[in-house]
């Protein structure tokens, strides 16, 4: 299990290493490898996650180190959905090193031994949780488009056609990707939201707890309710855009990790270390 | 040995007022072609006439004498005293004539590198002379490998890829913001070459309605015809720009036509829809600041030069990938060339027989089980079938004054027992 996880490490880091040279070269045999390299990483960390889905009969969340894993695993897998539908090629200079310093991560942090959780078993739980990580990488995801958009944006605006104008793709590409990827993200969030409502309730009776991590997850929802309202409203498009698909991501990470470490609530069992 | 040889006058080394004077018409180039090919020295001949360059490229036996009937030529058949374009002339021999033919097709040789017209130019001059034929067996190869050169040239390197044109940087542009032009509404403001260049740009790319503006209505209408546009009043431009995505200004307004003023409400009625502003009058006739503004952006007539003298800076760096393509290819043509020599080809056809016998011997002896002095009896015969075999081309090669081109058995020669490779 842990040389799957150096694998699926290297297949990532080679990954990335195939997408800086694309970047730079622009052949794009270089962009395929990558696409290939990444989508074999994610693979075997698919088996990775399997495997230790089987060791412990459950969906393995109850420490930092796997809940991790499969959070960064949702990131290559929305990431090869939305490079199918969308083909922002350049994206995966993104999405590559992102999964690989998870991942880097998620091998430094310790497996803590926790005892076998029946919750874990439910299928409310386990599509709560899988919904809200592949909706949160794509927010991950509507980050990374933003910082494309405004390395794109800027380059234009100053006339200075130095490095990225012919690299990156064209702004309408770019915001309407970031836009794709925030639906996306919105739409699962909500039904992650959903579920874990439905859970709570057949668990301890009721909807919503005031729980911090329930709070933050009401903040992240409203932030990009907002985000999406003011685009269709008045156009909220482009650089704004991108800025608050970054901002947003901010909130969602201080959601994901900094209230489990920072605060306390009935969430914390899963990021034990 | 034949040598081939380049003379000509380019845009380097001639101004135009001498370049209008030798140019050849089609008419001129295939009378040219033909007369030349008439001379003793001149085995072989093309004749390249662009606006920016006139070239001949021979094949002969004696440099000093096809020159001098060239440049005869020349002086007579476009009434022009020698002196006056000797000085401009260069000539190249051998490897440096070919490398100027290769360079010359991949465009790395033109005014503007990268420009793609040459190879087509080039392609008809050859055309020309194969109908004329003028051109043999060395020239044939020459242009075929040109054109092979100046394909490579093309698409491993960024050469062509950048626009050099204020229309065509627009263009670029355009695409950068909106991805793809299809479908975009323009407005053309004013009228000019370069602004009407732009316009049928975009139409070229798929662009959508195009709405004309102008200080005389008239002269809108006018223009609107021609690109099935149209025609708006000078008043309306504002109400119009909540439409449009590409603007295109050339007026000869003294102030400013859009302000910034002016597009605050209008990007509010736009929900921010992105807007490209091209500007190419001078003085400007839109407000700089409003490329601060978010989803608008403009570029002035010095935005897009800027913008083209970084493309032709990108352009020349390709073009020395470009030339490392080239040198690769003038060597693999100098062994081609030396190849047509007699004697080389003959050693080559030799070594292939010998090695074919050699195998073969090797495997009759492995097989069959034949005594020392038999073996040595049969090497001896396999050598004396190849001598026979080779004494009669070997002598018809090597006699003086076959009545045509030697070269032309020794390619065949070449092609035919597969020297080459």
């Amino acid at each position: 299990m842990k040389s799957l996880m150096i694998i699926t490490i290297l297949f990532y880091m080679l990954s990335t290493a195939g997408y800086f040279a694309y970047l730079f070269i622009q052949k794009s045999f270089l962009q395929r490898g990558g696409y290939l390299l990444l989508l074999g990483g994610f693979l075997c960390h698919t088996m990775t996650i399997g495997c230790g889905f089987l060791q412990s009969g459950h969906l393995p969340v109850n420490n930092l180190h796997d809940t991790l894993s499969l959070a960064g695993w949702a990131v290559p897998g929305v990431f090869l959905g939305v490079q199918y539908r969308f083909n922002l090629k350049i994206l995966g200079v993104y999405a590559a090193p992102f999964v690989a310093l998870v991942m880097v991560l998620v091998f430094q942090i310790p497996k803590a031994s926790a005892p076998a959780n029946d919750i874990l078993k439910s299928f409310w739980l386990i599509s709560h949780v899988t919904v809200i990580f592949l909706g949160e990488a794509a927010f991950a995801l509507a980050a990374g488009v933003g910082v494309l958009y405004l390395l794109q944006e800027r380059t234009i605006k100053t006339k200075k056609h130095r490095f990225f104008f012919k690299r990156l793709p064209s702004l309408e590409l770019l915001d309407s990707t970031g836009y794709g990827c925030i639906v996306i993200g919105f739409s699962l969030l909500t039904l992650g939201l959903i579920t874990g409502f439905v859970y709570a309730k057949s668990v301890w009776g009721r909807f919503w707890s005031w729980d911090p991590k329930e709070v933050w997850s009401g903040i992240t929802w409203l932030f990009y309710a907002a985000l999406l309202h003011e685009r269709l409203t008045v156009g909220w498009r482009g650089r704004k855009s991108a800025i608050m698909a970054i901002i947003g991501f901010g909130v969602l990470l201080f959601t994901f990790l900094g209230v489990n470490l920072l605060l306390e609530g009935h969430h914390v069992e899963f990021t034990k270390f | 040995m034949r040598k081939i040889v380049l003379l000509g006058i380019n845009h380097k080394t001639a101004p135009v007022e001498l370049r209008e004077c030798i140019a050849f018409s089609k008419e001129e180039t295939a009378a040219a072609l033909e007369a030349l090919k008439r001379h003793p020295d001149i085995s072989e001949v093309l004749l390249f006439s662009t606006c920016n360059r006139v070239e001949v490229l021979l094949v002969t036996q004696n440099t000093s004498g096809a020159v001098e009937a060239t440049t005869n030529f020349i002086s007579k058949s476009n009434q022009i005293p020698m002196e006056q374009f000797e000085k401009a002339l260069y000539i190249h021999e051998g490897d440096e004539a070919v490398r100027h033919v290769f360079r010359v097709a991949s465009s790395l040789d033109s005014m503007l590198v990268g420009e793609p017209q040459i190879l087509g130019q080039v392609k008809e001059s050859y055309r020309l002379a194969t109908v004329k034929k003028t051109s043999g067996v060395i020239l044939n190869r020459l242009l075929h490998k040109s054109f092979f050169v100046a394909k490579r040239v093309r698409s491993e390197t960024g050469i062509g890829d950048r626009a050099v044109s204020i229309s065509y940087a627009a263009i670029e542009l355009g695409k950068k913001i909106f991805g793809s032009l299809t479908r975009k509404k323009i407005l053309l403001i004013g009228a000019g070459e370069m602004a009407e260049l732009a316009v049928e740009n975009l139409i070229r790319n798929k662009a959508g309605d195009i709405w004309v503006a102008n200080r005389t209505f008239e002269r809108a209408v006018e223009l609107a015809n021609g690109f099935k546009g149209k025609p708006v009043r000078f008043e309306e431009i504002t109400a119009c720009l909540q439409q449009v995505d590409i603007i295109i200004s050339s007026t000869g307004a003294p102030d400013l036509v859009v302000t910034r003023d002016h597009m605050k409400g209008v990007m509010r009625l736009r929900k921010n829809q992105p807007i490209f502003f091209i500007d190419i009058a001078v003085p400007r006739d839109i407000d700089p600041e409003i490329n601060r503004m978010p989803n608008a952006y403009v570029y002035d007539i010095d935005d897009l030069k800027g913008v083209i003298d970084e493309n032709i800076e990108d352009r020349n760096r390709e073009a020395i990938k470009g030339e490392r393509i080239v040198d690769e290819a003038v060597i693999r043509f100098r062994e081609w060339y030396e190849g047509l020599d007699v004697v080389p080809t003959i050693v080559a056809l030799r070594n292939k027989m010998e090695s074919i016998a050699g195998a073969e011997i090797k495997k009759t002896l492995q097989t069959n089980q034949i005594p020392e002095q038999g073996a040595h009896a049969i090497q001896k015969m396999t050598n004396s079938v190849i001598n026979k075999i080779l004494h009669d081309p070997t002598v018809f090669l090597k006699r003086d004054g076959i009545h045509e081109d030697k070269s032309l058995y020794i390619d065949t020669l070449r092609k035919l027992f597969k020297l080459d490779d």
